[in-house]
């Protein structure tokens, strides 16, 4: 069985960063753009976390991860709360005819 | 990491424990007294005056503070005077904008929940000024993001209409999407230089081969986290309808506050960050491996000429003042393309014009919207004649923000523009003046509606009440009389150029 090294955690958070901001791009509904900002946050974690282990480069990483785990909660829950609110003035949550602003 | 070391970190942030002790008693006064709330404002000004004179203290002072091990020289937060010259226009605007809510009758209207208003207001001052002294990604991350969540819920705090409700998720969507790409930015920062601390970072000095193209990409990444903040092109797309659908208190509050504390980010994560040596005669060396001059450069063409094009064609004031605030962000990165101390310089000077004549420009609108809710330019029309104080102090901030001697905002575009020839970025300063020079018709476009279109029957008058009298008079009496005399704001600019590391 081949080594699992730093390299391969880098290929995964890249694929994760990728496919979230390809959610974020393509998707309409406000829900799953929510869902691939989420998959950005974490892939940036994976990069800490693997950075800190593999480099020896002590706590900093890994302290940042769980701040950033706090912080996507709490984003999280104020996104939720918006969205729920665009909901019950909208009564939709497509984000594309969310244009009541004129451009 | 001892207690003692802890607590003498602590006495450097006695102005941010200032506001989260403001913050606490507004949050608390809120759930006592469930019927009367007026008082909560005057309450939050209390503390913010207190905060005033902490930062008073403080002004002057270089110090590091939270130190996380001993090998380390710098800790995580900068104490200097670049950073609390920030914080003093970070505190005037949040009083400003206090007063601003007093009087504002969208605020008036949701009265039963001013309580919470005011604690996300301080929890906004709270993110900005950590985000003024941040020194370390962790801290930059965090702060920002405490900024971001507040303003996200103050920019659809009048939830029950449809405009704010999308304001407040457009700049969610784009603040969240903005805000993870910085933090993959600074993951691969982390990996690329080993820390997370700017001071570390540059002391690192270059980095070659291969890992040039990682730290072009990673240093883009974090750009897109500060451009966001400070509305630049390509990051600007949420500033019009953000602008336009939030409460005007908090639409003036973003287009100062929140865009100087980014302004302070991305001068301190230059400066601290990427500078390598200092020469005697001002000029910066940045690193190698990223070639910021030319970066900002396009960013701050971009920037000013969308901004102030699309301005072109606004009817709706708000709008028009959110590309207004685009295009001064513009001039403001021009500024530090220039990369000396007297491009930082410039930008102090700007935006202690730019607090005045920004937030007096907005005041007007609001106090036009309380009488007639409307912010359309055509409905300002013949107010040269019904309402002439109006018309006069909104020419005064229209004079101002285009940049007319002898107003003060001249000085400042001043102070830009021989930043530039001094660093004999010739071009760049041609096109700044040009822009400046496009900009005088959508705000003469104003006046002209003000003062020269012929009154008609549904002319609207606006009473103006003392209170708005006098913060009006307040806020443009200082935009003509610092036009003049502007030695004083010069020289308190010149004393804050200091960044902690150099």
């Amino acid at each position: 069985m081949p080594h699992v090294g730093l390299t391969h955690f880098l290929v995964i958070s890249s694929i994760l960063f990728s496919l979230g901001l390809y959610a974020v791009i393509v998707r309409k509904n406000a829900i799953l753009v929510l869902m691939g900002i989420e998959l950005m946050l974490n892939s940036a974690n994976i990069n800490f976390v693997a950075f800190a282990h593999f480099g020896n480069l002590g706590l900093d990483g890994q302290m940042m991860a769980l701040f950033v785990i706090v912080l996507a909660a709490a984003e999280a829950a104020i996104a939720l709360a918006i969205v729920l609110n665009i909901y019950k003035t909208f009564l939709h949550i497509n984000v594309d005819e969310v244009d009541k602003l004129k451009e | 990491m001892d207690l003692s070391y802890f607590i003498t970190s602590l006495t450097t942030i006695q102005p941010e424990l200032m506001v989260s002790a403001t913050l606490l008693v507004v949050l608390v006064f809120d759930l006592i007294f469930k019927q009367k709330k007026t008082f909560i404002p005057y309450i939050a000004l209390a503390g913010l005056v207190a905060t005033f004179f902490f930062l008073i203290n403080q002004f002057g002072i270089s110090q590091t503070a939270f130190i996380t091990s001993a090998e380390k020289q710098y800790g995580i937060f900068s104490l200097d005077p670049f950073g609390t010259f920030f914080k003093f226009i970070i505190v005037v605007s949040s009083f400003l904008v206090i007063l601003m809510s007093i009087s504002s009758s969208e605020i008036k209207n949701v009265n039963s929940r001013s309580g919470e208003y005011y604690t996300l207001i301080f929890g906004m001052i709270l993110g900005m000024m950590f985000l003024a002294s941040a020194n370390d990604l962790i801290l930059i991350y965090i702060s920002l993001e405490l900024l971001s969540l507040s303003s996200y819920v103050l920019a659809g705090f009048l939830k029950k209409e449809r405009r704010p409700s999308e304001a407040a998720m457009k700049y969610l969507l784009f603040g969240a999407i903005s805000s993870a790409i910085m933090l993959f930015g600074m993951s691969l920062f982390y990996g690329l230089f080993a820390t997370t601390n700017l001071n570390v970072i540059a002391s690192l000095g270059s980095v070659s081969g291969m890992e040039t193209i990682t730290l072009t990409i990673s240093t883009i990444f974090i750009f897109a986290g500060i451009g966001y903040k400070i509305s630049s092109v390509p990051f600007h797309f949420w500033t019009p309808d953000v602008y336009e659908g939030a409460p005007i208190p908090i639409t003036a509050y973003l287009s100062v506050a929140s865009k100087s504390a980014g302004f302070a980010l991305l001068v301190r994560f230059v400066r601290v960050g990427f500078t390598n040596t200092t020469l005697e005669n001002g000029f910066w060396i940045l690193l190698e491996g990223f070639d910021w001059q030319l970066f900002l450069t396009i960013i701050a063409i971009a920037t000013m000429t969308i901004g102030n094009l699309i301005a072109l064609w606004q009817d709706n004031l708000k709008r028009m003042l959110a590309y207004s605030s685009i295009a001064h962000a513009g001039y403001l990165i021009a500024a530090l393309v220039a990369f000396n101390n007297e491009s930082l310089l410039a930008i102090l000077v700007y935006f202690v014009f730019y607090l005045l004549m920004n937030f007096g420009a907005f005041y007007v609108v609001m106090v036009v919207k309380n009488k007639h809710n409307t912010e359309d330019i055509n409905d300002y029309d013949g107010f040269g004649t019904t309402s002439p104080f109006l018309a006069v102090v909104m020419s005064f901030f229209l004079f101002s923000l285009a940049g007319v001697p002898p107003f003060a905002g001249f000085i400042g575009k001043l102070y830009i523009f021989i930043a530039l020839v001094d660093a004999k970025l010739l071009v760049l300063a041609i096109i700044a003046l040009l822009n400046s020079t496009v900009s005088v018709y959508y705000y003469m476009r104003v006046l002209k509606h003000m003062f020269l279109t012929k009154k008609t029957d549904n002319s609207k008058t606006v009473e103006v009440d003392l209170f708005d009298k006098v913060v009006l008079l307040a806020l443009a009496i200082p935009t003509l009389v610092l036009g003049l005399y502007f030695s004083g704001v010069v020289n308190l600019a010149q004393n804050s150029i200091n960044i902690l590391g150099f």
